[in-house]
């Protein structure tokens, strides 16, 4: 994309504005190809003042960093369709009424779910000019109360509402949303603590066209059933956590109209639905694709036996649940064949049933078997026996098996896109076998302590798709490993190496090779400094989360690179680093910096702290020691959470670090 | 046939309340086995009654029933040899014109009463004044009733046609003529006060079956009235037209405040026992636990006739000439019917000042909701109970709920200015849509007159509901959202107010 843009440039320099003879429909199409890459759209827009504009009228979407820029944003971008604010902490009702009437009815996105501020007359405004608004995401609006939803309700076209955590908003608001926004087809209600049967079930009556409902958390009853299982299209029905709902009060002619074009529905931590209520609230719809009954009632043969008229099921989620042989047996006997099983966490899987469910389900694309601590090297020789087109496998602290065993899911499983190992005892011939999967794109392999470098070495020579790794506290891990994975794996996204002494800065230099880094985390690299951090800034702008706590040897001549190049930095954590106040306040200089994390940074002067507080103006959430408030003003207090910002004030102790070994010992003493 | 016996037997009752006007003995008196004088003495105490015939049954309804039936019993054994022999007497009639004039003097007492009532000084409260007042003239309308239908009586080609054209009332006084305490023997001064309620309730439908003809006709209004009955239980009832008796009391007995009148100082109660509780006052012998015991009934052998009742307005769809009749169960239900659907509503809630009942029960029981009720819904109906809004709202097209003003709070002024600018034609009526404000006649009218001015939707006012009206109900059912565009100007109308400079004015606007 860049050469293109720079062979653009030079064109423009040769030939003046010859690019007058393509039309503003031929340059959108090239513009299309560099959605996906801002910088690349940057670096056009800026070449000459006809590019400027060709690309203010191409974009349709727009992230603006800061509300007081809007009137010239707004300006400058006539053709912005989604308007994405979650990166303006503060949005006032102004604001929303600049944009309002700006783009009118050409608006059909916005996105409000990390801004405070507004009320009911910017929502009404937004409502009332932009008739055409389809999707609206208000979560974790807090403080909303009735009265703008109700404002919202005016949005006659709405499609998309999410109102995740308004806890404020009951059943009225809910009630008006209702009547107002009959075209609904996505609702997300989740933690909106106020809102009970009565708005839900208006929601259903009023609103046919719903297609997903997620109710979790809601204080509701089987009475708002009847309502939500008359709607006709209704696919996505979400009520996790619903308490209320029990078995004893699920009456069977609620469900014979039923939704039959139900296909995910999520009873996880609905304690008091057992396989009764599953099979009343599945009798009807038979095309149900997804079940979702994780923290719920024992998986027995009976709720197993209720799963057979599911002709269409492909995926259960059974986390947390407390599982019997005799249940999971059933599941294997399910005329279906699974494509995903969850069994993360669930008490009393054994080897047995482990063999027999996947000898049955050899179709299986993804199993989760997360702290199956009872299953061992025969139910991984099974499944990597039968289940050979696994796309991804979680089996975080399964401890019993073996280091033989990894190798043979490398041999069997090589469609292996996503693989979690963490706390295993995996080694380098593992992965090795392991590396055979070629697709593999997500490798965690934290706190194995039998893998080292020559590993590491295997996986970057063949998973060049690699682009999440976790190695956290795998200690065996050192330059030489991470060299050869990033080597091998430029697209590498995520990097985890926390607490990976051995680690120094030519992990660093190397790593800054993969440009497309965009999290970083060393925490308790202590031989990485400053110098090696500035390598990672200069190359890798894409970097996004910075985690460098505990990294000692890091302080200010690494954060004025980070300043300087990784402008695309939203959070970083320095704690217990050596930065003071010099690189805070550089840091301020990264315009969409959100979130810092400073605890125990010794070398922090208040006044410091303060400046830096007032210059970064994006900030939504500060982690601090509690100490440090009563040093600081409190009208500056005030004035940063007026901007937008949540401070949380912690009291951590002072901790020196542990010696790896003694950690995996104490861990396990935890468990035990 | 059967009219003339229950005429005689009303009018030994009225003769013999002449022989014995004092009150003093017959306390005394009425504690005896049945005698000819016991039942004489008793008399009076029928008469007070009949001033206020059903108010009193209001509570203690079925134990009523149960009496009448119990009558019956004696009704089917010699009802007809007693009628039979009183056909064509003409001592029936020499008692008849004693009746009337009986009437006439206690017509003259209390137009007495009344001149001497004006007369008094202003110390009382007004309240004592006006419950006075209304007693009296309900005495007053109740004897005049009496007079007249005893005056039509005295025909006999009247008589015949009555009996012919309303069955219901022959019924009626076949059974009265066995409720003649007189041969019925072993009834201890336990059972007494019972056979004299029973007593009491049929002399008012003997008197009343007569006239009752002229009554209908007086009332003779055409046009066709839906009622709102609270009391439809028997809606879903379906009792084959037939299989049960109609009852029809007339518009004087449903009116009448009271039933049960103590016989020594003329107090009205509406229910028997606390006219027991009442007696307890005027001596020990009230106090024995068989006065004090609640009349107990008598169950019977024969099977009941099931009694039903029919609203004596015309053209109502309780009346039993009505196409569609559907009868009422109880009296209580004739009662609250009849006060509700055809009667003023004179009432007026102390709180809101909107809102009349004509049933003073009815009025209490909204004051205790008065101003509780925050369940608004757009329309400016507002509901005591959430769940009873939310059907509301589930019931009908484009009715949204109205967001109380607090919760609009948290938008700087500066935006909120910008909507008054834009919507302030439609502030007038806004303001005034919602009913929390005790809002003054002036605004009423005032909102009233700007809603017609630019909003078709004016129907949503509150004033238009209150009466069900029913060409605004209509307007409710319009399919689109759009079309209820008024009822949005509730929530704009509390985002103004936030903004207090502005609410001031459109306020003062208004007033």
């Amino acid at each position: 994309m860049l050469k293109n843009q720079k062979l653009l440039k030079t064109q423009q320099h040769k030939k003046n504005n010859a690019f007058e003879i393509l039309s503003e429909e031929l340059i959108f199409i090239i513009l299309d190809f560099l959605e996906g890459d801002p910088l690349a759209k940057k670096s056009f827009s800026l070449v000459c003042k006809s590019f400027y504009f060709i690309e203010s009228k191409h974009r349709r979407t727009l992230t603006p960093l800061r509300t007081d820029h809007l009137p010239a944003l707004l300006n400058r971008y006539p053709s912005v369709t989604d308007l994405d604010l979650t990166l303006c902490p503060r949005v006032t009702d102004n604001s929303l009424a600049l944009v309002a009437g700006a783009y009118g009815d050409a608006l059909r996105r916005v996105d409000l779910s990390r801004s405070k501020f507004f009320g009911g007359s910017g929502l009404l405004r937004l409502a009332m000019n932009c008739c055409n608004l389809v999707e609206l995401d208000l979560s974790n609006a807090t403080a909303m109360r009735d009265g703008a939803v109700a404002a919202v309700a005016r949005a006659r076209n709405l499609e998309k509402l999410w109102l995740g955590r308004c806890k404020m908003v009951t059943d009225m608001g809910i009630g008006c949303v209702a009547v107002g926004c009959r075209k609904l087809r996505l609702i997300c209600l989740k933690w909106c603590v106020g809102v009970g049967d009565l708005g839900v079930e208006l929601i259903a009556i009023k609103c046919k066209e719903l297609r997903t409902l997620d109710l979790s958390y809601l204080p509701i009853t089987e009475k708002c059933l009847s309502s939500i299982f008359k709607l006709q299209h209704l696919e996505d029905l979400v009520l996790e956590g619903c308490y209320g709902i029990g078995d004893e009060s699920l009456d069977d002619d609620v469900f014979k109209l039923g939704c039959k074009t139900l296909k995910k529905l999520d009873i996880s931590g609905c304690q008091n639905i057992s396989h009764i209520g599953l099979s009343k609230l599945t009798s009807i719809s038979g095309s149900i694709e997804q079940l979702i009954l994780a923290d719920g009632s024992p998986v027995t043969l009976a709720l197993a036996d209720g799963l057979n008229k599911l002709s269409m099921l492909q995926s259960i989620n059974l986390g947390g649940c407390l599982v019997t042989s005799s249940g999971l047996k059933a599941i294997g006997n399910l005329c279906i064949s699974l494509k995903e099983l969850s069994l993360s966490k669930c008490m009393g899987v054994t080897d047995e049933a482990i063999s027999f469910l996947v000898s049955k389900h050899k179709d299986l694309r993804k199993l989760d078997i997360t702290c199956c601590r009872k299953i061992t090297d025969v139910s991984i020789a099974s499944i990597a026996n039968s289940c050979i087109n696994l796309t991804s496998l979680r089996m975080e602290s399964c401890t019993l098996v073996s280091r033989e065993a990894f190798v043979l899911i490398g041999q069997k499983c090589q469609y292996l896109m996503e693989l979690d190992l963490t706390d295993n005892e995996v080694d380098d011939e593992g992965l090795r076998s392991i590396s055979r999967c070629s697709r593999l794109s997500s490798l965690k392999v934290g706190i194995c302590l039998n893998i080292t470098d020559r590993g590491l070495a295997y996986i970057g020579k063949c998973c060049s798709k690699l682009k999440e790794l976790d190695l956290y506290r795998s200690t065996g891990i050192t330059d030489l490993g991470i060299a050869a994975v990033c080597r091998g794996c430029p697209d590498l996204e995520m990097l985890n190496t926390a607490y990976c002494t051995s680690i120094t800065d030519s992990s660093l230099f190397s790593l800054s090779k993969c440009s497309n880094l965009k999290t970083l985390e060393i925490r308790g690299c202590l031989l990485v400094t400053s110098i090696g951090l500035a390598a990672i800034a200069m190359n890798c702008k894409l970097l996004s989360r910075l985690d460098i706590k505990k990294c000692y040897n890091i302080d200010d001549s690494g954060m004025i690179p980070l300043a300087h190049f990784s402008q695309s930095l939203r959070q970083i954590n320095l704690s217990y680093s050596s930065v003071t106040e010099v690189g805070l306040l550089s840091l301020a200089g990264i315009s969409c910096l959100q979130s810092f994390t400073m605890l125990h940074l010794q070398g922090l002067v208040p006044g410091g702290l303060a400046a830096a507080l007032l210059a970064c103006g994006g900030l939504t959430k500060v982690k601090l020691h509690l100490s440090i408030r009563a040093q600081l003003p409190e009208p500056l207090i005030r004035h940063v959470e007026a901007r937008g910002c949540v401070f949380e004030w912690r009291d951590k102790v002072f901790q020196a670090e542990l010696d790896p070994k003694c950690w995996k010992l104490q861990l396990e003493d935890l468990i035990q | 046939m059967d009219p003339k016996g229950s005429l005689y037997d009303n009018n030994w009752a009225r003769t013999s309340s002449l022989t014995s006007p004092g009150n003093g003995l017959q306390t005394n008196l009425s504690s005896h086995p049945p005698s000819f004088y016991g039942a004489k003495i008793e008399a009076p105490f029928k008469q007070f009654n009949q001033i206020s015939p059903t108010q009193g049954l209001l509570p203690g309804e079925s134990n009523n029933d149960i009496k009448i039936l119990d009558q019956e019993n004696f009704a089917l054994s010699d009802s007809s040899q007693i009628t039979k022999l009183q056909d064509w007497d003409p001592s029936v009639m020499l008692n008849n014109l004693s009746f009337m004039e009986e009437k006439i003097h206690q017509l003259q007492d209390l137009v007495h009463l009344i001149v001497n009532k004006r007369c008094q000084p202003f110390g009382r409260p007004d309240e004592l004044v006006t419950q006075e007042q209304q007693l009296v003239t309900a005495d007053l309308t109740s004897i005049i009733v009496q007079l007249i239908s005893t005056a039509g009586s005295l025909l006999p080609s009247v008589r015949h046609t009555l009996t012919n054209t309303s069955p219901s009332v022959g019924l009626l006084s076949q059974l009265r003529g066995n409720t003649f305490p007189f041969g019925s023997g072993p009834s201890s001064s336990g059972i007494r006060p019972q056979t004299t309620s029973g007593d009491k309730f049929f002399d008012q439908f003997t008197q009343n079956g007569v006239p009752k003809n002229c009554e209908v006709e007086q009332n003779c209004h055409i046009e066709e009235h839906e009622t709102r009955d609270e009391d439809d239980a028997e809606e879903g009832e379906n009792l084959p037209p037939g299989s049960y008796e109609i009852l029809q009391l007339e518009k004087e007995e449903i009116l009448a405040p009271h039933t049960h009148f103590c016989t020594i100082c003329g107090k009205g109660f509406k229910r028997d026992a606390n006219l027991r509780m009442h007696m307890r006052g005027h001596g020990d012998e009230y106090k024995t636990p068989a006065a004090l015991a609640k009349p107990h009934k008598e169950s019977g052998s024969e099977p009941r006739l099931i009694k039903r009742y029919s609203c004596p307005y015309a053209g109502c769809k309780r009346n039993k000439d009505h196409k569609k009749f559907q009868p009422l169960k109880t009296i209580l239900c004739v009662k609250n019917h009849y006060k509700r659907t055809h009667c003023d509503k004179s009432y007026i809630c102390s709180r809101c000042n909107t809102k009349r009942f004509s049933v003073l029960a009815d009025l209490k029981t909204h004051e205790k909701h008065c101003g509780k009720d925050k369940w608004l819904c757009s329309c400016g109906t507002t509901f005591s109970r959430k769940d009873k809004l939310f059907g509301h709202m589930a019931l009908f097209q484009g009715h949204t709920p109205a967001i109380p003003f607090d919760d609009t709070k948290g938008g700087p002024a500066g935006a909120l200015d910008l909507e008054i600018k834009e919507n302030n034609s439609k502030v007038g009526s806004m303001n005034f849509c919602f009913g929390s404000n005790p809002s003054s006649e002036n605004g009423v009218q005032n909102m009233d007159v700007k809603g017609n001015i630019d909003d078709p939707t004016n129907y949503f006012s509150p004033l238009n509901l209150e009466g069900c009206n029913f060409g605004g109900f209509n307007e409710f059912a319009q399919p689109t959202f759009e079309d209820s565009e008024g009822s949005f100007s509730f929530l704009m109308s509390g985002s103004f107010n936030y903004a207090p400079k502005i609410a001031g004015e459109t306020n003062s606007d208004n007033l």
